[in-house]
């Protein structure tokens, strides 16, 4: 560019004048849609400081988080919640403070304060608007600075840390899972909570992190197997991939609720929430295999064959050579994937499964908050975007990350 | 740098891990795994069902279903035997599919042609549309239109009246309606539930198809825009006449997997308490204990809806391709 923008009022009116009123037919147009989005927003205004009743959410989000976990035990929750913000800033603080080859370490970026501002700004905000009381905003106040000062500290140490340290930090986060899997089920000394008293946001997210940590995995090797040369594993996976994403997913979940109990020997069957737990996973491992499979059609032939000739075995050809470069062009495909696994545990609802929807029904048939149901169904709808809209991002994010010939950023 | 001492004399390779071989291995393993597994599984639930006096038979199909059926456009009544109350139910899935995929598919094309607008507030406001719903659950979205929407319909001469349609608590009424007693009567009525279900199915599907319908226009290239503007046409018309045509060859074969979602997703309908195949097949299920049967019905009907959307679409991908010689 040679002319800088002048920024005035006549290149604001100009831009405005060829967005919106370039012709007489976008001119009405526009006139229509201002018009229509204004009296929508001011509708939706109005009902929601005047005739909403938020009380519903406020006095259950108890209920909401995590379902009819006891209350006596339920330190164990926040304790975990503690871990995994202190995980959460460790690895942030890592990930900015570590130089690596091809990037100077940048301790804050843009993007990291805006971060910054967002959580700032949702831990001051959220608390208050519940209205919780001052005890467990204090929580979430304490919480919210020890993954703030983790990141400041790890950003501001990060190069101290040994190199050999560094390689197993990562092991950190199936740790923390394990480890909150023995906080949620209790064992190892701690009281059995029943896995039919979870519920909540806890079970939806643990039944969506379970299933998208194994889907992951079985995806691959069903793609590969698809790819396959020796015929049976190839059918038997067309076979697998094309029946599961030919049946709803309902059905399926039907099917593992009445119906494993006679495919296993009596008491073998796992409890509820585990049986749907691994229909989800199962469920979502075809998908997950249709994205890989056009991950490695993407791969050029010719790195497998280099890869042999060089005499790397089949399996380490595969995991040093195709499959790196066919995961990065499958990235956004799967974590499509991960976002619907996400919303597909609200069917679990419909399996008589506790999670946030079941939740929901059982609170609007409390008599006191009968006819609530806009307030909840909006605030889910809101939880559910803000999670999604998150995961999509974190996937933008990753493949320009990842992406060999970056463009200048401009 | 340093040379290894080579090995004495080579060691012959294995038999097992002869080329001609291994893969062959590698398939009898596999197979012998999955054989027992399978096998396994259906001697327990062979044995199991025995236990249960619930092995597999359909002679149950013939015995009468008892339950009512809200709605049907099949003739039921509850003294009719279960394989009717399935084919009513399976008719009303094929009724909800048939509107959704003609309703789904208009509303695609609208919101993927708007992201081409020369408006752009019309072009952001598309592009919300599909950021929007496709980042919420349909199940939600369900519930929401059928409890927040549809049910809080005034009821009587209150209900929304607009020209060929009534939008009343008691039902949606097209056609010249009219109030007869306080009960609105019309040639084409419809239950909420099946207005929640599909406007629920139609907006989801829809931010879909509108993503399938953009990336279809984007891959035409820009001359043909261009070229079309300069000999004079107008915006809307270069897209309708010039842009869309050449569109389609992308387009159809993208909406083959979206018609197929939508028509699985209308087994969500019992959570707005649509009569749907799912919904009876699970009664019949819960009456009858024959949940094994009841699920391969399901699965075996599901399967055939599926085909039959791939084979019709199969069949309009070959009218809108190119015809090379």
């Amino acid at each position: 560019m040679t002319m800088p923008p002048v920024p005035s009022r006549h290149a604001l009116g100009r831009r405005l004048r060829s967005e919106l009123f370039a012709s007489p037919l976008d001119g009405v147009i526009s006139v229509a849609l201002i018009v229509g989005l204004a009296a929508a927003a001011l509708g939706l205004g109005h009902w929601a400081t005047t005739q909403a009743r938020w009380a519903v959410i406020q006095a259950n989000s108890t209920l909401f988080a995590v379902g009819r976990y006891p209350e006596p035990q339920q330190w164990r929750l926040w304790l975990l919640t503690t871990l995994l913000a202190a995980a959460a800033g460790l690895s942030w603080g890592l990930l900015r403070g570590l130089p690596r080859p091809d990037r100077p370490a940048q301790r804050w970026p843009r993007n990291d304060r805006l971060a910054l501002l967002l959580l700032i700004t949702l831990a001051l905000l959220v608390p208050v608007s519940l209205k919780l009381s001052v005890v467990i905003q204090l929580r979430w106040w304490l919480i919210t600075a020890l993954l703030l000062i983790l990141r400041w500290a790890a950003g501001r140490w990060a190069q101290r840390i040994p190199g050999h340290w560094q390689r197993w930090l990562p092991l950190l986060w199936p740790l923390l899972y394990l480890v909150g899997m023995v906080l949620i089920s209790g064992g190892l000394g701690l009281i059995q909570v029943p896995s039919s008293d979870w519920g909540g946001l806890l079970l939806t997210l643990l039944e969506a992190s379970f299933a998208i940590l194994l889907c992951f995995p079985l995806g691959i090797l069903l793609a590969l197997g698809r790819r396959s040369t020796l015929p049976l594993l190839r059918w038997g996976s067309v076979l697998y991939i094309e029946f599961i994403r030919g049946a709803p997913l309902i059905t399926l979940l039907f099917l593992g609720q009445n119906i494993l109990g006679f495919l296993l020997p009596g008491g073998l069957a796992p409890e509820r929430v585990w049986r749907a737990a691994w229909v989800l996973t199962l469920f979502a491992a075809a998908y997950v295999a249709e994205a890989v499979r056009s991950g490695l059609a993407a791969v050029p032939r010719g790195q497998m064959e280099a890869a042999r000739s060089l005499g790397l075995p089949l399996p380490l050809a595969l995991l040093h050579v195709v499959l790196p470069q066919a995961l990065r062009v499958a990235l956004p495909a799967t974590v499509g994937q991960f976002i619907t696994l996400l919303q597909d545990t609200t069917l679990l609802s419909l399996i008589g499964l506790s999670d946030l929807l079941f939740v929901a029904g059982t609170v609007m048939a409390n008599p006191a908050y009968l006819g609530r149901n806009a307030e909840v169904y909006l605030t889910l709808a809101v939880l559910f975007w803000c999670c999604c809209a998150a995961l999509g991002l974190g996937s933008r994010a990753l493949e320009r990350r990842l992406d060999p010939n970056p463009l200048p950023s401009s | 740098m340093a040379t290894r001492p080579m090995p004495a004399a080579a060691t012959p390779i294995p038999w097992w891990r002869h080329r001609q071989i291994l893969p062959w291995l590698v398939q009898a393993a596999v197979g012998l795994i999955v054989l027992v597994l399978v096998a396994f599984l259906v001697s327990n639930l062979v044995r199991n069902l025995t236990a249960a006096g619930l092995l597999l038979s359909f002679g149950w199909l013939d015995n009468p279903a008892g339950f009512p059926i809200a709605e049907t456009a099949l003739p039921y009544d509850p003294a009719m035997p279960y394989w009717r109350a399935l084919a009513a139910g399976l008719v009303n899935t094929l009724r909800v599919v048939l509107a959704g995929l003609v309703g789904s598919s208009l509303l695609g094309l609208v919101a993927g042609s708007a992201a081409f607008s020369s408006n752009g507030l019309l072009r952001r406001l598309a592009r919300g549309y599909v950021e929007l719903i496709r980042n919420i659950p349909l199940l939600l979205q369900l519930v929401f239109w059928y409890f927040v929407v549809f049910l809080a319909l005034p009821n009587g001469s209150a209900a929304i009246q607009l020209p060929g349609l009534v939008l009343a608590k008691s039902g949606l009424y097209l056609g010249a309606a009219q109030l007869v007693n306080g009960v609105w009567q019309a040639p084409i009525s419809l239950s909420v539930e099946f207005g929640a279900l599909l406007t629920g199915l139609v907006v989801y599907t829809g931010a879909f198809i509108a993503e399938v319908v953009r990336g279809g226009i984007a891959s035409v290239p820009r001359g043909q825009w261009e070229a079309a503007r300069s000999l004079g046409l107008s915006q809307p018309q270069t897209l309708v006449q010039i842009v869309l045509p050449q569109a389609l060859r992308v387009i159809v074969p993208g909406l083959n997997s979206q018609f197929i979602s939508l028509a699985k997703n209308s087994s969500l309908a019992v959570a707005c308490g649509y009569p749907d195949f799912y919904s009876v097949a699970s009664t019949t299920g819960n009456q009858t204990g024959r949940d094994v049967e009841v699920v391969v019905i399901l699965l075996g009907a599901y399967l055939v809806i599926d085909l039959l959307i791939s084979a019709l679409m199969n069949g309009v991908n070959r009218l809108v391709q190119l015809k090379e010689r």
